[in-house]
């Protein structure tokens, strides 16, 4: 199955939620755009996750186009995928590789958002390309996380570099960074314990980890993806900020996006911050990963 | 290099919101029931902000519409905090009533968590036995979680730390034979309550759905318990109706409550369900889960903050005996190093002032300009030179001077200059506890409120800087030069970040 399939596949909830409610706005002959329309298309759009704000906005321009006539699904329709395609609008950026040596790959987000599964995820893909991954299991915190990242290196054919419960993460990072080098792989994972952005010590923390990994090799680590959960509210937006200042985000990837018809806080951390969606999370099996794309996004949200 | 973001709007709580939006209805000291209807539209973004529901949210709006729109709310001097008022008891109303009791019988006690993946259902369970220990209860944990890998294990963890015991069978493939089982081998041995940790979920799987529902029929458990993540959106109503619709649920525990998080998801799950919502989860350490109260949840929502729970913490710290013997002191005039120091050691434990600044209201932006500081650390490295004091430094610290600066320093492993800082935010400390206690309850939230606005002057300031900027007034030219300075910086950040 191609990612697109995959993509739509995972969005297909979103979408029928999407199109049904719109699609039940207009009548066959076309609906007066009034207060009331207006009103139901903001609710439509609130309840993506995209926040007041931004749906706020589409309204507004559907307002100022639209207000008055009797109108036609496909034209406000248009409206609204030009609007959200203009705030998602970004170059299809997959990893940034090193143009040599083990690119080195940290991943971080708050607690329970999906990083371990995105890790299993992003591993399997490096693997489908051909090429040899290591994971750090810098989860130290959190009872068995070493165990779970341990089974899932076993399952898809990864090296591991662990460290003892409530050991030092920084100290874990640093071997595995080592050992990368030391074997030349060609990617090198990280796993981080998930923390909230608001735990100052913790965050202090990460940006340790991202020093150590520094000194290590020049220009790493050359991606620390935040992985945040789809069904999140308005808390990401706090989420991408935090994470971002502490460990210096380079993309997300997108959890969990098949298990609800959510995800649209992804158009308000685009808004505010210039910090891309790479992947989408579309499954619980280590090949359910897609790149993001916001024009595919788009299409798939109101085909 | 790291990204460094704009300052957003998404912390302006609601009071500023509509302070700001009835400035010029104040001076005209009149208000019409079109400002009320502004006032009432920015009660609903916050609330969408707070992530509770639309359809909640409209409900809600519904609720408080006529009661803003009555003669007490419109004509009282501060229809503002009337119409916060009206909405925070609607809010608590909606939220409440509490009942923390989880039921025991006499005999065996059948606890079941669910919830969807990654809502800290495995964390909620250890936190629960827990808190049965900690009444004397013995409990068993039920690794019912055979889906992710290695959940059986961070049970058997979290259930060892504890000295709880862990029913799990390796291998097993059916989660409703290994909670059958569980029961039986509780009841044999006369365990009070038994916890079932189920696999998480997304709602609309069915297939999942309907093992929980098997479970529930199997096994029937006295009281199931939805765990839901205090970060969710919109999405709450659905996978809370799903839930309830396959479990009939009992109560709900909202955990991550420790972050920034205004969990307004919570008032749509209590409105899809209408079961009590039981406790809140605030911390990763297994004794972060505490009765539910719906007044701090309210402020929560509004971002208002939670004094009461402010109290409670510093309660938690220092008994009360200490605390009068303290206002007295103050009262007085009184407040040495030794007093200083003892305070220290109170606050000097890893993350406990970042969470009691936490319940501060609009304390959001307090905690970003406290980042970086590690405020435990600080205070040690102040009890260790109030520790190479002799008893009249202690008492007044005028009497030292370079000689006896050096030896303190050299003492406690310190710079010289730290020593002055210490004495200084002594100083500071000693101004604001004496005035303190001789303020009313009104002074003192103002006093509170200068202390936060003085590390909102200051963004990226450190704990002492934070104190220095509160020691003293500033002059109106040192007032106009701080405003410029920001304005400067704000406009460049609006060109730069466009």
């Amino acid at each position: 199955m191609g990612w697109f399939d995959l993509l739509k596949q995972g969005l297909k909830k979103t979408s029928q939620v999407l199109n049904t409610d719109i699609r039940d706005l207009f009548k066959q002959e076309g609906r007066l755009v009034d207060d009331a329309f207006l009103t139901e298309l903001f609710a439509i759009l609130v309840r993506t996750d995209m926040g007041a704000g931004p749906a706020g906005e589409i309204r507004d321009q559907v307002r100022t186009e639209f207000r008055g006539r009797v109108v036609h699904m496909q034209d406000v329709l248009g409206t609204v995928r030009a609007k959200v395609r203009e705030q998602l609008q970004q170059p299809e950026e997959p990893i940034q590789f090193a143009n040599s040596g083990p690119t080195i790959v940290v991943v971080v987000g708050v607690n329970g958002s999906g990083k371990t599964t995105s890790i299993a995820k992003l591993t399997h893909m490096f693997k489908q390309q051909g090429k040899s991954v290591l994971l750090g299991a810098g989860d130290t915190f959190r009872a068995a996380a070493v165990r779970q990242l341990t089974i899932w290196a076993e399952r898809l054919g990864a090296e591991i570099v662990t460290g003892n419960e409530g050991s030092d993460p920084a100290s874990v990072a640093h071997r595995a960074v080592s050992q990368a080098l030391e074997k030349n792989v060609d990617v090198c994972i990280i796993d981080t314990a998930g923390r909230l952005q608001t735990q100052t010590n913790l965050m202090n923390e990460l940006a340790k980890i991202r020093r150590v990994i520094t000194k290590q090799i020049d220009g790493a680590p050359h991606e620390v993806l935040l992985v945040l959960d789809a069904t999140a509210g308005q808390n990401a937006i706090s989420q991408a900020k935090g994470f971002s200042d502490a460990a210096g985000c380079t993309g997300i990837v997108l959890a969990k996006l098949d298990g609800t018809a959510k995800g649209g806080v992804v158009i308000a951390i685009r808004k505010q911050f210039d910090l891309p969606v790479k992947y989408i999370g579309t499954g619980e099996k280590s090949e359910d990963l897609a790149l993001f794309n916001a024009d595919e996004f788009v299409k798939a949200l109101f085909e | 290099m790291l990204r460094q973001f704009p300052k957003s709007k998404m912390f302006e709580s609601l009071q500023n919101g509509l302070q700001s939006a009835w400035k010029s209805v104040r001076g005209k000291g009149k208000l019409t029931e079109a400002n009320m209807r502004e006032g009432l539209a920015i009660v609903e973004q916050s609330l969408l902000e707070a992530d509770v529901s639309y359809s909640v949210v409209q409900d809600f709006m519904g609720r408080v519409q006529e009661q803003a729109l009555g003669q007490k709310v419109m004509q009282a001097l501060d229809p503002g905090q009337q119409l916060i008022g009206v909405v925070r008891d609607e809010l608590i109303n909606l939220l409440g009533p509490v009942d923390s009791s989880l039921h025991l019988k006499s005999d065996t006690t059948v606890l079941m968590l669910c919830g969807l993946q990654g809502s800290g259902k495995t964390t909620t369970c250890a936190k629960l036995a827990r808190l049965l220990l900690d009444n004397n209860v013995q409990s068993m944990l039920v690794a019912a979680d055979l889906q992710r890998p290695a959940a059986i294990e961070q049970l058997h963890v979290n259930g060892d730390k504890l000295g709880v015991p862990v029913y799990s069978e390796p291998g097993a493939k059916d989660p409703v034979v290994v909670c059958q089982n569980a029961v039986k081998k509780a009841k044999a041995e006369g365990v009070r309550v038994v916890i079932l940790d189920t696999a998480g979920r997304l709602a609309i799987d069915q297939q999942l759905m309907d093992e929980l529902s098997l479970i529930d029929k199997r096994v029937a458990p006295d009281q199931v318990y939805l765990v839901v993540d205090g970060m969710t959106g919109q999405d709450a109503v659905n996978s809370a109706k799903s839930f309830n619709e396959a479990l009939e649920l009992n109560g709900v525990i909202m955990t991550k409550l420790d972050g920034d998080a205004r969990g307004g998801a919570l008032l749509s799950v209590k409105h899809v369900t209408g079961v009590p919502i039981k406790f809140i989860g605030t911390g990763e350490h297994l004794d972060a889960l505490e009765p539910f109260r719906p007044e701090g949840m309210a402020g929560r929502i509004l971002g208002l903050g939670d004094t009461l729970a402010l109290v409670d913490e510093v309660r938690k710290i220092v008994d009360e005996d200490e605390r009068q013997k303290w206002e007295e002191q103050a009262k007085k005039g009184e407040f040495t190093l030794d007093d200083f120091k003892l305070q220290m050691e109170k606050v000097a434990k890893p993350g406990l002032m970042q969470k009691m600044l936490g319940l501060l209201p609009g304390a959001a932006q307090l905690q970003e300009a406290m980042a970086g500081a590690d405020s435990a650390k600080e205070a040690k490295r102040f009890i260790g030179m109030v520790n190479s004091m002799t008893p009249q430094e202690r008492r007044n610290p005028k009497v030292i001077d370079p000689q006896r600066r050096a030896r303190i320093a050299q003492g406690a492993g310190v710079q010289a200059q730290e020593v002055n800082q210490l004495v200084k935010n002594y100083e500071i400390m000693k101004q604001m506890v004496t005035g303190m206690a001789n303020a009313g309850m009104g002074d003192r939230m103002r006093m509170l409120n200068q202390l936060k606005d003085g590390a909102l002057m200051n963004p990226g300031a450190k704990l002492i800087k934070a104190k220095v900027g509160t020691g003293k007034r500033l002059s109106t030219e040192e007032k106009q030069k701080m405003k410029k300075l920001r304005e400067r910086e704000l406009k460049k950040r609006k060109r730069g970040g466009g």
